[in-house]
């Protein structure tokens, strides 16, 4: 059981997925509960998409044990596919169908009784805000919308978890805002878990609980607040008209100071309650102050020693992507 | 584990499940038809191989064979010509898979909790309408061949062409299932359809051809299609011996002429191959 206290929908053990000599994915274990929103965040290649395919019953594992919803990806794919709602990183609408048609197909293929599919259908076009464009044809929808109604559609037979594979790639900032509202929105209103991959900081930050993943592996996992607080202090940094006499009385009062060009930098645990307290100690005009909060790039840095790469669409060869498919 | 004990609102029992599965068959049938009403340039397009045929070779063939007791070369073109429309959509609304593929839809078919026959059954039959629809669209035609219709005619012409689309939808989705790329299916087009068509004795009669392309016209399965189209519209037509002989509709083989019972038996039993095939190769697809 882990922060949150809910029950584990998603619970894995041990997880591996290797391709020849390459492992992709290395022995990780996690829990996500219900009514969560988990973030997998990692650079591309990191396995984010390796794993979400096996928790999606995409792909096999190699070794470990995954069971969603209370079934075994393994052994009840079918089981859980019906359990799970999927949002690809690439579009899977026909675009030559109207909103209502794409939804519809979904509700059949996904077993929804044929009774509540309108009922339905209304239901979570007006949860992604799209309900003036049901009759509409998918290919006068902009990128953003067309994510919007995939994530509708996933939601049609009432899943337990959603997933969303980069959820956001390939749409603009403001869109991508959007998104999250939504996102966040439909978490509240039907209890879904939220299952997401991404390589934007930024979007992590919306997570309950992000884990970090690198070449395979788990180096992180927490919820963004503890895992900034790992990775330090907040620092103050002050420019003032005599910077040796500010640090004397600032080194004088307690604070851990150091030394920087332009002026001393302070590490204290919240550093925008300390500036009127540091102002006061350093007893001579102070003309600039500068406070810095760590940000999930920190963390990022901080347990891989490397800077995520804001790269756009993952490039997973064709053939390597066929390979981690599995056959039914 | 926990969630192991939370209640699931999955009913397995074998009735639902027939049921649920005849719906996704239909559903894939009908997504088929949508996408068909709404691509009319489409249709457009489709009708415009088979004239060009009709007319450029119906027209230029029948100066050169001349007519045999009032009947032209173009009539004998056109039971032809139907069939080679019929068997073109139907090829290519099969491997309208590689599109799916392409722009991403397959997959959301793939990934539902439903059986892969379900969905080849559906591709196929949705396919297989639109086919006989185009080539039953080419019955417009007629008056200007100088072929006559009656409503029987017709209605063996639909039966007839949604047998032989049916066969060819399903091998066409046979085939689409083992095409990766795009190009691939440029390649199929030229290699298979093409040759098939040819073949089949849709554009000339067969009766004439050197032993070895004999031979390839009797393993053709379009061939055992194309007939029984022509036997049923030749049927209707005022024709005297000389015509029947000079144009003959059925299928030789070993030196007997072939019932028309036959041919459609046959027929049936390459359709039930293809579908076989059609079902196994999408259950392979990722």
């Amino acid at each position: 059981m882990v922060a949150g206290g809910g029950a584990s929908v998603i619970e894995v053990r041990d997880l591996t997925r290797r391709f020849g000599e390459f492992t992709a994915v290395d022995r990780i274990s996690f829990d996500v509960c219900e009514g969560e929103v988990f973030a997998f965040l990692g650079p591309n290649g990191a396995g984010k998409s390796t794993t979400i395919n096996m928790l999606c019953t995409l792909a096999r594992p190699t070794a470990g044990e995954v069971r969603v919803a209370g079934f075994d990806v393994a052994a009840q794919p079918k089981a859980v596919r019906r359990n799970i709602g999927l949002v690809f990183q690439e579009q899977t609408l026909d675009d030559r169908l109207t909103a209502q048609e794409n939804l519809r197909f979904h509700a059949v293929l996904y077993r929804v009784p044929s009774g509540e599919v309108d009922e339905r259908i209304a239901r979570v076009l007006e949860l992604v805000d799209l309900s003036d464009r049901r009759y509409d044809l998918v290919s006068e929808f902009s990128g953003g919308m067309a994510r919007r109604l995939e994530i509708a559609r996933a939601l049609m037979h009432v899943p337990r978890v959603l997933f969303l594979d980069e959820p956001t790639i390939g749409l603009d900032p403001q869109t991508r805002a959007l998104m999250w509202e939504d996102v966040l929105r439909l978490r509240e209103e039907s209890n879904v878990t939220v299952f997401l991959t991404t390589h934007y900081m930024d979007e992590a930050e919306y997570a309950d609980r992000i884990a970090i993943i690198d070449r395979g592996k788990i180096v992180a996992l927490d919820t963004p607040e503890a895992l900034k607080a790992a990775v330090g202090a907040d620092t103050v940094d002050l420019g003032t008209t005599d910077d040796v006499v500010a640090i004397a009385a600032l080194e004088r009062d307690g604070y851990r100071v150091e030394a920087v060009a332009g002026g001393a930098r302070v590490f204290v645990e919240n550093g925008e309650n300390a500036v009127a307290a540091l102002i006061e100690t350093v007893g001579v005009p102070v003309l600039n102050v500068h406070v810095h909060q760590p940000t999930l790039d920190d963390v990022f840095l901080h347990y891989t020693g490397r800077e995520i790469r804001e790269a756009h669409a993952e490039v997973i060869p064709a053939r390597m992507r066929a390979w981690a498919g599995r056959r039914h | 584990m926990s969630s192991a004990a939370l209640p699931s609102k999955i009913t397995d029992d074998s009735d639902t499940v027939l049921r649920d599965e005849v719906r996704t068959t239909g559903m894939v049938w009908l997504r088929e038809l949508i996408r068909f009403e709404r691509t009319r340039t489409r249709i457009l397009s489709g009708l415009i191989q088979p004239v060009l045929f009709l007319v450029v070779m119906g027209y230029g063939m029948s100066g050169l064979v001349g007519t045999t007791a009032g009947f032209d070369f173009k009539k004998f073109m056109f039971p032809g010509i139907m069939a080679m429309s019929v068997v073109t959509t139907a090829i290519f609304s099969g491997m309208s898979i590689v599109w799916d593929r392409e722009f991403g839809f397959l997959r959301e078919m793939l990934v539902a909790p439903t059986s892969r026959a379900s969905l080849a059954l559906g591709k196929t039959a949705g396919g297989a309408s639109v086919a006989a629809m185009q080539g039953t669209i080419m019955l417009v035609l007629a008056p200007l061949i100088g072929v006559h219709l009656t409503a029987v005619l017709v209605l063996e012409i639909i039966g007839l062409e949604l047998l032989m689309a049916i066969a060819m939808t399903a091998f066409g989705v046979f085939v689409a299932t083992h095409i990766e790329r795009m190009e691939g299916f440029q390649v199929v087009m030229q290699m298979l359809l093409f040759p098939m068509i040819f073949l089949s004795g849709a554009l000339f009669p067969l009766n004439k051809l050197p032993g070895w392309l004999s031979f390839l016209t009797h393993i053709n399965p379009l061939t055992y299609a194309v007939a029984p189209l022509r036997q049923v519209v030749f049927a209707t037509q005022h024709m005297p011996p000389a015509a029947q002989k000079r144009f003959p509709a059925s299928v030789e083989l070993f030196g007997h002429t072939l019932s028309i019972g036959i041919e459609i038996a046959i027929v049936v039993v390459f359709a039930g191959i293809f579908i076989a095939l059609a079902i196994r190769g999408f259950s392979r697809t990722e």
